[in-house]
Order: structure tokens, then C-alpha cells, then sequence
């Protein structure tokens, strides 16, 4: 008999004795069968995010500095070609990462930098000597401020987490409020056929293993900036 | 005595000895205090989220069989290998066996306890393999070759200096004793290793049944480097990590981290569901699952606890523990430490050898209101003392309650005995703790509260 077998044999046999259901200390119950899930309520009990979009992107750009990352709303794509000659010129960058992908080619080629595209499969050494990521996103989340990225959409799995500079750059109408909103989106997005790699992206990269005291950059970006218009 | 006990023991009473260290664990865990309340706080309803948690927990548990089929058949129609090992030497041979046959010569890691449980690092290294700990808690902690202080943080009982020593004697490089610039000589140390390794290796914090996908937490992005750039990526996880479906992560991922951190999010939470697909940039080109179970089938047969094979090591119960607090986390011996430690590893390594972790709790409760899942963790310990008593049972502790049930059930000696008891107080004053006293390992301690002269029964009867 296969190892498979063997564990699925001993958990089956486990299984015929039923055990109490949580927090209640009381008779064991063999299925519990419950016309929804659990988690299908999260909304409520999670932390609050106002209706309004105004409201949504308040709590995005508080949420931002929580976590030191970089945010700015900006009006239209001549703003956001001006910030990012901004940061560019200010950090003396000389060559940049990217992907394929209409507002992602805009903002890398309006740098006129040498861009290092990805998608077609790149060289790790030429990646890690990128002074930053250009990358569009999948959602921004108002209720973490985080961004969602992933393999097929931004670029494969080194391109936002080896650079040490992560430009996001993103749609207004990207932005979701919470949590459950943002799984619901990648379900309706990919299902059944999802990306090898999804990535909630909070914040720069950080640690506290030294004294519990943060720094940023630990492995994977020291900044995290994310430009939205 | 069995040695782990008396091991126990020994490094128990080292540890509380050392002022320093309990006074620096202290106010760590009293900043994790704050925070994690402020993050609690900003929940609308944080009791609402962990029952769900709970019954989400529980329905993955207790249908365990089908939401591991689920997984494992859509992990594999993408093209990831999975394997299974009952216990920890089928996990190194399955893991060991992936390594040569890739020719592989470093393997980077990100954490997984899954691996210290399985002694998987010490495993490699024998056989020649490079092992490199990418998290930085364990990259300390691997310099030092030891164990994890805890399953969250695993150096936080080191001090900046201690750790600046350490990098200047194994690196030759600690510009300064500064967290920030400590972080960057790993960063830097660590990054070719990332491009150079062979293998990367990673644990898992949740497995959706519904979509084949394993939910990988962390702050640093040493994990997401990890499953990024090797060829070959292995995955060791238990197989009680289901959760059944992609939507329960919404409420599963801020919960670990404000249970586990006091953080809203952890900075990065990554799906993985194969290794690269056509048309993607890059990943690994093969990537293996190997689900461990290693005993923890035999909690699973055990209705009472099954519960604790909910828990997510969010490490909430060790940082309230005032045993953990004050002995620390290496005193305990295992790979788990803290309450829910105390409560798994007799299961896991044998109830005899491990019953004295039921002991090294206060009973406070602590634990299980922290659990972000519900897990009845100080009515387990409970259960586990009167479990091994009840296998193997103690004979005096048997002929003292014997004795006890005779002496309290006849009035006539339970007069006598508070005689006795009241006219042996002056000795056992004089004894109290000496080699002479028969209960010293209780009296050493403790002060017996003095008895009086007049029980309340007599004064209730001479009353006027």
C-alpha cells in the first residue's frame, strides 16, 4: 500500500470518532453541515472601510504610511510620467525592470532608460542589478493598503520582489476595499486557470528579528512606491 | 526520572535565573502586547472572526481525507509532485532523495518548522548538501547552531551586540551594532546565495482544498526569493495546514498576522499552485509537495484534542504564556514550545516522556483566550495530566490518596490527623525544605499556611 493510502487510511479511521464542535464544549457531532461557509460573513468582522471611493482612498494613503510605503494620487499620465522622472532623477537610476503591459510600457519608456522586460524570460543577474521594478497590479486594497500581483499579470515571480525599488503604478478604478473583495475579484478574474504565483503585497520588505526593531529591505525591496491615477 | 524531565528542569531553573534575559523577553513580548491590541481593536468584531476561524478549522479537520484529495488532485493536474511521508525519516529520504537526483549542491531555505520537527537541516548537511536559513531570525540562530527560541521569532532572545559578535566572528562583517545596518549584511550575504542555489526550500502556513494552492506568510520576501529563483522548489508542510476554500484566506491571513505579529498584514502572503506555467517569466521548473504526518494522525484519533491540529503557529499563546515568558523557549526541548507545545508533543513524541509540559502551565487560561482558533489549550493540558496518570499511574501518589480517602471518610481520624498536623507544625518549620522533609521538591517553594488551633467545626460547637 502507497504512503497516500496509509495516511488517508489512518485519517479515515480517526474520523469515525466525531468531536465536539469549537467553543462549545459540548456533545460531539459527526458532520456540520452549515448552509454557508464560515468566512462568508468577513466583511463584518473585519477592520471597517468606508463606502465612499474618497473614503476608500483615505484609508489607502493612511494605511501607506502605517506601513512606509510611497503613495500618490495622481490626476492624469503627464503627472504620473513627471513623478516618476522624479524619483528617478532623485534616486539616479540607470536601469530599470519592467513588463509587457500598456500602462507598465508607458511609465517604464517615458523614463528613457535602458528597460529590462521580463515576460520572454530575462537574466537573474542583469534583474538584480535593475536599480527598480516598474510593474502594473492587479488590485490595490484599501482596507490593508496593500497591492495584489501575480506571475501571469506583472512580470513573473523575481521581477516585484528582487529590485529594490517597486513602483506600482495603477488604475483608479483598481482600487477594492477589503479583503473579501479582493479574493472575489481574482476568483472571477482566473478561476479555474490562476496565475502559478498570487502575491498580497504589504508594504515594503521588513523585519523585526533584530530586537523586535523594524527595518525595511530585509530580503526583497527597501521601498515600495505605488502611483495611481 | 526520565532525562527530558530532569533536562527540563535543569534548564528551567537556569533560565528564570537570568534576570537579564527574562527582564529583555519581557518587554519584547509587552511591545507585541500593544500592538497586537491595537491591531484587535481595529477588527469590528475580533470574538465573531475567531469563531469562524474555529468552525472553518473544524470542518477542515474533520473532513481532513476530502479536502486533502481535493488539494492533491489539483496540485497535480498543474503539474506539481506531491508526496507523502507518515513520518519524519520518509520526509528526509523523499527530500533527500529530490536533492541528489537534482545533483544539487546549496539549497536556500525560507522558515518551516515542519523542518525542524523532521531534523531535515542536520539531514542535509551530512550528506554534504549546503544549507543556507534565509529568514533572518534564522540565520542567526543557524550561525549559532541552535534551535529556534520561538516559532515566530526565532532570535529575540539574542541582543544586538550579541548578534553583532556573532556576524563579526562567522562573517567577518558588522560594520555596527544597528539592527538596520546587522539586516543588510544578511541581505547582501544572502543574495547571491539566492541566485546560486539549486534548491529552494520552503514551508507552508495554509493549503486551499478548493483551488490547490499553498498560502506561504512572511515579511522579509526571502520566501518569495526562494520560490522565485531555483530551479526545484521542495514544500514541506503538515497535512492538517487545509483550509477549504481560496475566500477563507481573506479572514485567515489578517488574523495570523495581528494573532502572530500585532501587524494588519504580513508583508507578503503568496499563493502558489505549480511550479512555472507556460507562458510565465520564471519559477521553478519542478516543484515538490511532501505532506508530513508524522503522528499527527494519532491527535487526530484523539476527539478530545483534535482541535489543537486547528492551530496555525501563530505563536500567540507563547508570547502570553507566563511559562514561556519567564523559562524560554529552549528550555522546553522540542520543536514546538509554549502551551500549545506542551500540548501536541506528548502526542506527537510519546505521552511518558513528555507528560511534565502539562505541569509547566499555571492554568490561567491565558492560552486559549489568545488563540486566534479557539483551541481549548489549558483544558488539553488538563486532559493530558489525567491521561498519563491514568496509563501509568504514580504508586505513592496512589497510596497517598488511599491513605487520604481512609483518613477523610472517619471522623475519628480525621481528629486525630489535625491533631497531629497541629502539634507536627513547630517540625516541619524546622525541616521545611531539608534534606530530612519528605514533600521538599513541593516545600522548597511554598509555605504551608499555619494551622490553627481551633478548627472551624469546634469553634462553630464552643460557640456562645
Amino acid at each position: 500500500m502507497s504512503e497516500r493510502e496509509n495516511i488517508l487510511g489512518r485519517i479515515r479511521e480517526a474520523l469515525k470518532v466525531s468531536a465536539p464542535l469549537p467553543g462549545t464544549h459540548g456533545e460531539p457531532v459527526a458532520t456540520h453541515t452549515v448552509a454557508e461557509s464560515p468566512t462568508s460573513h468577513a466583511r463584518e468582522w473585519l477592520p471597517l472601510v468606508g463606502p465612499s471611493v474618497e473614503a476608500q482612498f483615505d484609508l489607502f494613503a493612511r494605511n501607506c504610511a502605517d506601513l512606509k510605503a510611497g503613495f500618490q494620487l495622481l490626476a492624469n499620465r503627464d503627472e504620473l510620467k513627471a513623478t516618476l522622472a522624479k524619483i528617478a532623477t532623485a534616486e539616479k537610476w540607470s536601469r530599470i525592470a519592467s513588463h509587457d503591459g500598456e500602462l507598465s510600457h508607458f511609465a517604464s519608456q517615458s523614463l528613457g532608460l535602458p528597460v529590462l522586460l521580463t515576460d520572454k524570460g530575462y537574466d537573474v543577474q542583469a534583474l538584480e542589478k535593475c536599480d527598480a521594478a516598474i510593474t502594473e497590479c492587479d488590485a490595490l486594497i484599501a482596507q490593508t493598503g496593500g497591492v495584489v500581483v501575480t506571475s501571469r499579470s506583472t512580470g513573473g515571480r523575481a521581477l516585484t520582489i528582487l529590485p529594490p525599488h517597486h513602483v506600482v503604478v495603477a488604475r483608479r478604478e483598481q482600487l477594492v476595499a477589503d479583503l473579501p473583495a479582493a479574493f472575489a475579484l481574482l476568483q472571477k478574474k482566473y478561476a479555474p486557470d490562476y496565475p502559478s504565483m498570487i502575491s498580497f503585497i504589504t508594504g515594503p520588505s521588513r523585519t523585526g528579528d533584530i530586537e523586535r526593531i523594524l527595518v525595511l529591505g530585509a530580503h526583497g525591496p527597501k521601498k515600495l512606491t505605488i502611483l495611481c491615477f | 526520572m526520565s532525562t527530558f524531565v530532569s533536562d527540563f528542569k535543569e534548564r528551567a531553573a537556569e533560565k528564570t535565573g537570568d534576570l537579564r534575559l527574562r527582564q529583555f523577553i519581557r518587554t519584547a513580548l509587552r511591545g507585541y502586547e500593544v500592538s497586537r491590541d491595537k491591531r484587535k481593536g481595529a477588527f469590528q468584531s475580533w470574538e465573531s472572526a475567531r469563531q469562524a476561524a474555529a468552525e472553518t478549522k473544524w470542518e477542515a479537520i474533520n473532513h481532513l481525507d476530502t479536502h486533502l484529495e481535493s488539494l492533491v488532485a489539483k496540485l497535480e493536474a498543474r503539474g506539481t509532485k506531491v508526496h507523502w511521508a507518515s513520518n519524519a525519516q520518509q520526509a528526509r529520504e523523499i527530500i533527500l532523495k529530490i536533492v541528489t537526483d537534482k545533483k544539487a549542491r546549496s539549497i536556500i531555505k525560507s522558515k518551516a518548522m515542519t523542518s525542524e520537527e523532521i531534523h531535515l537541516n542536520h539531514a542535509l548537511e551530512e550528506k554534504g548538501f549546503t544549507v543556507i536559513e534565509s529568514d533572518l531570525g534564522e540565520f542567526i540562530v543557524q550561525l549559532r547552531h541552535e534551535a529556534p527560541y520561538h516559532i515566530v521569532f526565532p532570535s529575540m532572545h539574542l541582543t544586538r551586540d550579541e548578534i553583532r559578535d556573532l556576524f563579526q566572528k562567522e562573517l567577518g562583517d558588522a560594520p555596527s551594532n544597528s539592527p538596520e545596518d546587522l539586516t543588510m549584511v544578511a541581505r547582501r550575504v544572502m543574495r547571491q546565495k539566492y541566485i546560486q542555489a539549486d534548491i529552494g526550500f520552503t514551508g507552508g502556513n495554509f493549503a486551499i482544498a478548493e483551488t490547490g494552492m499553498i498560502s506561504i506568510t512572511e515579511n522579509e520576501g526571502n520566501a518569495r526569493l526562494t520560490a522565485a529563483l531555483p530551479k526545484t522548489m521542495i514544500t514541506l508542510m503538515g497535512i492538517e495546514k487545509v483550509l477549504p476554500r481560496f475566500s477563507d484566506l481573506a479572514l485567515f491571513l489578517p488574523m495570523l498576522a495581528t494573532a502572530g505579529a500585532g501587524q494588519p498584514m504580513t508583508c507578503y502572503n503568496t499563493m502558489y499552485s505549480g511550479p512555472r506555467q507556460a507562458g510565465e517569466a520564471d519559477g521553478p521548473e519542478e516543484w515538490h509537495v511532501v505532506l508530513l504526518d508524522n503522528r499527527r494522525t494519532e491527535l487526530l484519533a484523539d476527539a478530545e484534542q483534535r482541535d489543537s491540529l486547528s492551530c496555525i503557529r501563530c505563536g500567540a499563546c507563547l508570547n502570553v504564556c507566563p511559562i514561556f515568558r519567564n523559562v524560554g523557549g529552549h528550555t522546553y526541548g522540542t520543536t514546538y514550545s509554549g502551551p500549545v507545545g506542551s500540548v501536541i508533543t506528548p502526542h506527537l513524541r510519546g505521552l511518558q516522556d513528555w507528560k511534565h509540559l502539562s505541569n509547566a502551565s499555571s492554568l490561567c487560561g491565558a492560552c486559549t483566550e489568545a488563540c486566534p482558533v479557539k483551541i481549548d489549550l489549558h483544558h488539553h493540558l488538563l486532559q493530558n495530566r489525567r491521561n498519563a496518570s491514568a496509563s501509568q499511574p504514580s504508586f505513592f501518589e496512589r497510596l497517598a490518596y488511599k491513605l487520604f480517602g481512609i483518613v477523610a471518610n472517619e471522623p475519628r481520624f480525621w481528629w486525630l490527623a489535625k491533631k497531629i498536623g497541629w502539634l507536627t507544625q513547630p517540625l516541619q518549620h524546622a525541616i521545611k525544605s531539608s534534606a530530612l522533609d519528605p514533600a521538599k521538591a513541593w516545600t522548597k517553594t511554598r509555605d504551608l499556611p499555619p494551622q490553627p488551633r481551633e478548627s472551624f467545626k469546634d469553634w462553630w460547637r464552643n460557640r456562645k
